[in-house]
């Protein structure tokens, strides 16, 4: 039987804005599919965002939603998990928003290893402007502001995740539809701050400007790149090269912020 | 019984301010000459269970407040002139989406990072036309220790009220001041919390003007799910482009502080001998201290000089102001920059007499004799 996705979906909402062929209804159905899943509670979920196609998400979907500012997500985020730690917090962004604007955010939210889970849809540029590059859109490709080729290095957002102290980091992509779900799931029953990059895929500003032909092509492509983790470690450099790991990378215990702020509370209290 | 008494600090009374007024949230990051209000409430909130959470950045600091505050948390940032630079994006969000929070802006000069260490009163503008687009502005200028306390918890009434950023500014020699406090007791002082929704969760609407022009705010995680956006949005809380909900909205979002009524209870001003005054200077801050001083002194000499001091800058008091003006042969605006309120003033009184401007931007007080000069002057 079909999943029924509606359930959770804001009536009246849809059609979304995305372009046909865009990731980002892929990974939509992912979260909902994993909410689902945890069994989160619509009241006592907050879904935030900032700036962009993918900061979007949170109108179409029936919880307590807030659609902030450039890149500022984390940050609210923070606020919102602070004040009320029996929320479960979800941020959902794009890499440009997560990475650029909202780049000192993300590092710190991820250094106070905050229990939340932030979905960050990387899709190698900034889509919603019209296509200018991002800090993860790859060295030598097109964007409206690199005619001549990008020469900016790029982030490795889960690698800037797991030095800036998350606890949970993982990888996928739209192409990895059923493992979205798992590892949304997997990061939301984590305590602490559990990263989630999906790689994506925007035909409309990042593909026809660098010859893919299709959005078939670029789902193939993200196909093409991933390699699970644990198939890695039997691979040799050369048969790693130009590919990205996917699943879970990187997944530690330790201290969850709101849970040492609790014992801040305590100890003001006059606890010993 | 005797109340409570205390030598203490402007920065240090607001922080106690917040407290009386129920805040239960501060999100920070640290700026001279504001920094003592963030430690004070890093002892003191989690004391009650509350939370105080130093940020990466101003920005983020602004961001974590009106996150918690739609958890139903009242809020608090305290900043300096460099740090609501920063926030102005957020203070937008703030007025936009109506989300009650306060915010200390303990002045001192500028622009860029001037003196940090010296008073100003540079941000006065900046209080109000700050942030992009089109927003009605409160703005408070407490003048004394006593008065940061009591003028804290009103901005915390008048943001819960009004369902918006509330500013209290005042400049660095307040601010860090010692001075003879005498604490309210609890109850003593109106508190005001926001209006919670009284309709069931599925018929909730963020914005539903039928409630008037402060429509009703639910909490995040109280059982009521609505949408929060930066976009224009129609009451339902999601985007619109339709130019009709867009402009109701925009106007409703000015009218609910400008509107006569609100105004009423919005604006608070003090007048020392403005009955008979044929100079009027216009003051606030500690800078209004040296003008009641100036009133005096000229008094002794037989000269009619009078003090109007606005406690609420924004909204400016439009209406006192322009009937001052037809009263008196001028009007002084001494201030710590240079003449911003001045144009104000000057806007209101509409050429009915000379609006003489006194700045001084040199990180020293603004003195009673510099005033008395100017008053004989025009004298």
């Amino acid at each position: 039987m079909a999943y029924d996705y509606e359930k959770s979906l804001r009536p009246g909402k849809l059609p979304h804005i995305w372009c046909p062929g865009c990731g980002h209804g892929i990974v939509m159905k992912g979260l909902l599919r994993a909410m689902d899943t945890c069994g989160l509670e619509k009241n006592n979920t907050a879904l935030v965002s900032g700036i962009g196609c993918a900061s979007r998400l949170p109108g179409y979907v029936d919880m307590c939603t807030l659609h902030t500012a450039h890149g500022r997500a984390a940050a609210f985020a923070t606020g919102v998990k602070m004040a009320r730690p029996e929320m479960n917090v979800i941020v959902m962004g794009g890499d440009g928003d997560g990475t650029a604007i909202g780049g000192n955010h993300f590092i710190h939210a991820c250094r106070r290893n905050i229990d939340m889970t932030y979905v960050i849809m990387n899709n190698f540029i900034y889509g919603m402007t019209g296509g200018q590059f991002s800090p993860c859109t790859p060295t030598g490709d097109k964007a409206s502001t690199t005619p001549y080729g990008n020469p900016d290095p790029t982030f490795d957002i889960s690698k800037l995740a797991i030095g800036a102290g998350a606890t949970f980091v993982a990888r996928t992509t739209a192409f990895h539809a059923t493992q979205i779900d798992k590892l949304i799931a997997e990061g939301i029953k984590h305590k602490g701050m559990a990263i989630i990059e999906v790689l994506d895929d925007c035909p409309t500003t990042y593909g026809r400007r660098n010859k893919f032909r299709s959005v078939v092509d670029m789902m193939k492509r993200l196909k093409d790149i991933a390699v699970p983790v644990t198939a890695a470690g039997k691979m040799t450099a050369e048969q790693l090269e130009g590919k990205i790991l996917t699943g879970v990378l990187y997944k530690e215990d330790k201290p969850e912020y709101c849970e040492q702020y609790a014992k801040v509370i305590a100890r003001a209290k006059g606890a010993k | 019984m005797a109340k409570k008494v205390a030598l203490m600090q402007g920065n240090e009374a607001c922080a106690h301010g917040a407290m009386y007024a129920g805040c239960t949230f501060f999100g920070g990051y640290p700026i001279t000459p504001s920094t003592e209000v963030a430690e004070v409430l890093s002892n003191e909130l989690p004391k009650v269970g509350g939370k105080f959470i130093q940020m990466e950045d101003e920005i983020a600091a602004m961001a974590s407040v009106l996150g918690a505050s739609l958890t139903g948390a009242k809020v608090l940032t305290a900043t300096s002139g460099p740090g609501v630079s920063l926030k102005q994006e957020l203070i937008g969000y703030a007025c936009i989406a109506e989300i009650p929070c306060v915010i200390i802006n303990v002045m001192r000069g500028g622009p860029s990072t001037g003196m940090p260490t010296g008073p100003g009163q540079s941000d006065v503008q900046q209080a109000k036309w700050g942030t992009h687009g089109d927003h009605a502005t409160i703005a408070l200028v407490p003048a004394s220790v006593q008065e940061i306390f009591t003028e804290t918890v009103r901005a915390f009434n008048l943001a819960e009220k009004y369902r918006m950023p509330v500013q209290v500014l005042y400049d660095e020699i307040v601010g860090h001041m010692r001075e003879r406090i005498e604490f309210p007791e609890p109850g003593e002082l109106e508190i005001i919390n926001r209006t919670l929704p009284t309709v069931p969760p599925e018929q909730y609407k963020p914005y539903d003007t039928s409630f008037g022009d402060v429509p009703p705010l639910a909490a995040f995680g109280s059982g009521y799910r609505f949408h929060v956006t930066g976009l224009n949005k129609a009451q339902d809380g999601f985007p619109t482009t339709k130019a009709e909900y867009v402009d109701a909205e925009e106007r409703r979002q000015v009218r609910k502080v400008e509107g006569e009524v609100a105004r009423a209870q919005i604006e608070l001003n003090e007048e020392y001998l403005t009955e008979d005054a044929e100079v009027l200077i216009f003051a606030y801050g500690s800078t209004s201290r040296s003008a009641r001083y100036a009133v005096n002194e000229l008094r002794k000499e037989g000269i009619k000089a009078g003090l109007f001091r606005p406690l609420t800058l924004w909204p400016f008091p439009e209406k006192r102001i322009s009937a001052l003006g037809k009263q008196v042969k001028a009007i002084i605006v001494p201030e710590m920059n240079l003449g911003q309120m001045n144009l104000e003033v000057e806007r209101v009184v509409k050429g009915s007499c000379p609006v003489i401007s006194i700045g001084r931007v040199d990180g020293e007080p603004l003195n009673p004799g510099q005033i008395i000069a100017q008053v004989k002057e025009v004298k």
